[in-house]
């Protein structure tokens, strides 16, 4: 175990840079901790941790100077590997009539990510299965993931709205990171534990000025995991699965939608959510027309668009399918839940629906189906 | 971390290939309804088994997904098409020479092969016929294989029935049992009038031995798979085909999704009792 | 008589029933032959019978003032037409014509309502399969009352 000292992470932000990185991390933007490129220690959010619950975030002062004392914002690495928005093919129109193809964008740049926490890296590792291990790969998807230089940063006071333990998924990285951290902070001290987790990442250690961790140094940072799970602001229940999967016509889901805005929010600030639409855009010489992909959400109303009108029309319907396709469907089709408990759906929910609340309440009651009382 | 180094080598996949039309049938009288034989720029079609669909493309459009109806061998495949929405109403406007964008085919297919040594029921409404067709023409390719074959085709009106002449060609062999009605007949209408599902009440063939496919609206196909089961036909050897919002057909973009299956890639041919939740649950 | 029972066993919709119960139907059962266009019966006519279809098509249809007769439903092969005799007030509420040659069987109505009131056994398993028929009916004709065909719903065509 070796250990460096929190400034040491300008030396990272350099050496990535100087390896020919673009460098993306945490920075506070507009009353939040967004991702952002990173020119030096100095962007990160040193001294700012963040308050979340059901609708709530606030960003707060500290009395420490943690670079890494937040939990998530808003954004997730998903809009690097998957953006919001991308050309997947330019088509050019020939002065025969017919046409022909290119690639929508250039080749993207290699990617360095400072401060993915557990969650997220459960979150690429997600993607990753919905858009390369399927029987064909998202050409884009791969082309911006190939090469990602991943730096894991343990949680160390996971949030009001973290679930990650229920899910499996933290607050302590495993494996799937290139360089792993631990931030401790104690009385007069303040260092942060790295850790190799590939080729790469040992390649980059080496040029790091670290040391080996002292036997004080090392009880800190088993401490810092050892208490982390105990913090956790929510629990989802482990056979949400299997609710769920028997829960398709529970009362539940038209109560919630009287709640539930349709806003799309949850979808978009959900990691590994991957919906998406396409769109025709031609230019108005008519030479040339881009296909576009644009995130969707299976909250909108074109998401079932069909000739006839949406195949669900309401917004019970609509919630029901994100609910019971993150934490249940999502394991036939990939082979594990959809959900890493990041507890941004319920940060971001302009309501603050919960999931883990709703989960909780459908299997209190059961696989009860709606109306027909005493018939 | 590296997932792969040759990522720049794979092919886009959302990339439409350049097809030439080469010839365009009406198949309606308004020509709301057509068929298009297509075929690629260069080189030749990729096979496509029955029940699978390709993605059209509309240089400056957009994309739909449309069955294969029919497929020649001959390097070309079929499509019929019915001018429904934006992309298909201006497909309408296309002629023989005109060049559009595929990819496919995708999906998976009916299993005519299941069906060989039994008695064979289609049950087909509206432009349904269309994707059932290529199954028509693999049986009659070995038609010795199969036991009875009954095709139940219904339409709205005599007016919107397509395939006319292949109709009257199959209607005219021996070996097959085609019966055809329409929800409201015309004054000259001399066939059937009702709904399809009263071809299958009619029976004719042996329910327990039978394998059945049925594709057009939902309802027609809840409804006839209810008149099959009837007849004795198991749940499992009924197979239906799924309509949903495709937009990428590979499984990518989440439009089509019922319960935990994509249509795109896992169907939109399923066996009845995979789909048999979306039946009975509303907007699933 | 011996023809007819034959006929009758090999019924779908006779299937199940008693053999003592095909006998007492032969026996009120005729061969009735039909040419192109012939009535079978008429709307507000007495409802004295029902049908058996062994070939042939029939179209049943309404008349509507100052409108050529509507044909809302065709039965053909093996089914089975007219339940108005089960109930009164005992009129056919359509009529029948053939569309084609069509022979039939012509089973007499009263007699047999008359033997299913005597034996309920007999009388349980008839309306059975006339409920049946009549449900069969009923959805049918909602279904085409939906015009399924109309809306974007179409089966991978547009």
């Amino acid at each position: 175990m070796r250990v460096m000292a929190p400034e040491e992470m300008e030396a990272l932000i350099r050496l990535l840079s100087d390896d020919g990185y673009e460098v993306v991390g945490p920075t506070r933007r507009e009353g939040a901790i967004v991702y952002d490129r990173l020119q030096g220690l100095s962007d990160l959010p040193a001294g700012w941790g963040d308050e979340h619950g059901p609708g709530h975030y606030r960003l707060r002062q500290r009395d420490d100077q943690a670079l890494f004392g937040y939990v998530v914002g808003p954004h997730s690495w998903k809009k690097y590997l998957f953006p919001p928005r991308e050309t997947l093919v330019r088509v050019l129109r020939r002065e025969d009539g017919g046409f022909e193809t290119q690639p929508g964008e250039p080749a993207p740049p290699r990617r360095a990510f400072i401060g993915v926490r557990p969650c997220e890296l459960a979150a690429i590792g997600i993607q990753d299965r919905v858009f390369l291990e399927q029987s064909v790969r998202d050409r884009a998807y791969g082309a911006r993931r190939e090469g990602v230089f991943l730096v894991a940063v343990n949680c160390a006071e996971p949030g009001g709205t973290c679930f990650c333990t229920s899910m499996g998924t933290g607050p302590r990285a495993g494996s799937g990171f290139d360089l792993g951290l631990t931030e401790v902070i104690g009385e007069g001290t303040h260092f942060l534990v790295i850790e190799a987790g590939s080729e790469a990442g040992e390649a980059m250690l080496a040029r790091m000025d670290t040391r080996e961790a002292s036997e004080a140094e090392r009880a800190a940072a088993e401490q810092v995991w050892l208490e982390a799970p105990k913090h956790m602001g929510r629990t989802m229940p482990g056979d949400a699965r299997e609710v769920l999967a028997r829960a398709l016509e529970h009362p539940r889901w038209a109560q919630t939608a009287e709640r539930c805005l349709s806003c799309a929010n949850c979808t978009l600030v959900c990691p590994t959510c991957f919906c998406a639409q396409m769109e025709e855009l031609p230019d108005l010489e008519g030479k040339s027309s881009e296909r576009v992909r644009l995130w969707d959400s299976c909250f909108n109303g074109e998401h079932s668009y069909m000739i006839g009108g949406p195949h669900r029309s309401t917004v019970a319907a609509r919630y029901r399918q994100w609910l019971t396709h993150k934490l249940s469907s999502w394991h036939e089709q990939f082979g594990s839940s959809g959900c890493v408990g990041c507890g941004r759906c319920i940060t971001w929910c302009p309501v603050g629906i919960d999931i883990t609340e709703e989960v909780a309440a459908i299997r209190a009651t059961g696989q009860g189906k709606a109306g027909g009382q005493g018939t | 971390m590296s997932v792969s180094a040759a990522e720049r080598q794979i092919p886009e996949p959302m990339a439409p290939v350049p097809w030439r039309i080469l010839d365009v049938r009406r198949e309606v009288a308004d020509g709301e309804v057509f068929t298009w034989r297509l075929r690629p720029e260069s080189g030749a079609a990729p096979e496509a088994r029955p029940g699978q669909f390709n993605m059209l493309y509309l240089f400056g459009v957009g994309e739909v997904a449309i069955s294969v109806s029919a497929m020649d061998g001959d390097g070309s495949l079929v499509h019929t098409i019915r001018a429904v929405g934006s992309v298909t109403r201006t497909m309408q406007g296309l002629r023989a020479g005109d060049v559009v964008g595929v990819r496919g085919p995708f999906g998976s297919a009916w299993p005519v092969e299941a069906a060989e040594g039994r008695d064979l029921v289609l049950a087909a409404g509206g432009i349904g016929l269309a994707p059932l067709r290529p199954v028509i023409h693999a049986v009659l390719a070995r038609r010795e294989a199969f036991g009875r074959v009954l095709i139940c085709y219904g339409a709205r009106s005599p007016r919107d029935l397509i395939f006319r002449d292949e109709l009257a060609q199959w209607q005219a062999r021996a070996d097959l049992d085609v019966r055809v009605t329409v929800d409201r007949g015309t004054a000259d209408w001399k066939g059937d009038v009702g709904v399809v599902t009263q071809l299958i009440d009619r029976g004719g063939f042996d329910g327990r031995n039978a394998l059945a496919m049925v594709c057009g609206p939902e309802v027609m196909m809840r409804f006839s798979a209810l008149s099959l089961h009837r007849r004795g036909v198991v749940p499992e050897r009924t197979f239906v085909s799924m309509e949903r919002c495709m937009r990428c057909a590979l499984g990518f973009c989440g439009h089509c999704q019922i319960g935990p299956h994509f249509v795109c890639r896992d169907g939109p041919v399923f066996p009845y009792p995979v789909m048999e939740p979306a039946f009975r649950v509303h907007e699933l | 008589m011996n023809e007819l029972l034959e006929i009758l066993k090999g019924q779908h919709f006779f299937e199940g029933l008693r053999e003592a119960d095909l006998r007492l139907l032969a026996a009120g059962a005729s061969l009735r032959t039909f040419r192109a266009d012939e009535t079978l019966f008429r709307e507000h006519e007495e409802a004295d019978a029902f049908y058996l279809i062994r070939s042939g098509r029939v179209a049943l249809e309404s008349r509507l003032p100052g409108r050529r007769a509507e044909v809302f439903m065709t039965l053909g092969h093996g089914e089975v037409l007219g339940w108005s005799w089960l109930m009164p007030p005992y009129r056919w509420h359509y009529s029948a014509r053939a569309l084609e040659e069509t022979h039939t069987v012509h089973f007499d109505a009263p007699a047999l309502h008359a033997c299913m009131d005597r034996d309920p056994v007999l009388g349980y398993a008839l309306y059975q399969r006339f409920a049946a028929l009549i449900v069969q009916r009923l959805q049918a004709a909602r279904l085409q009352a939906m015009d399924i065909y109309g809306g974007g719903d179409v089966g991978l065509g547009g």
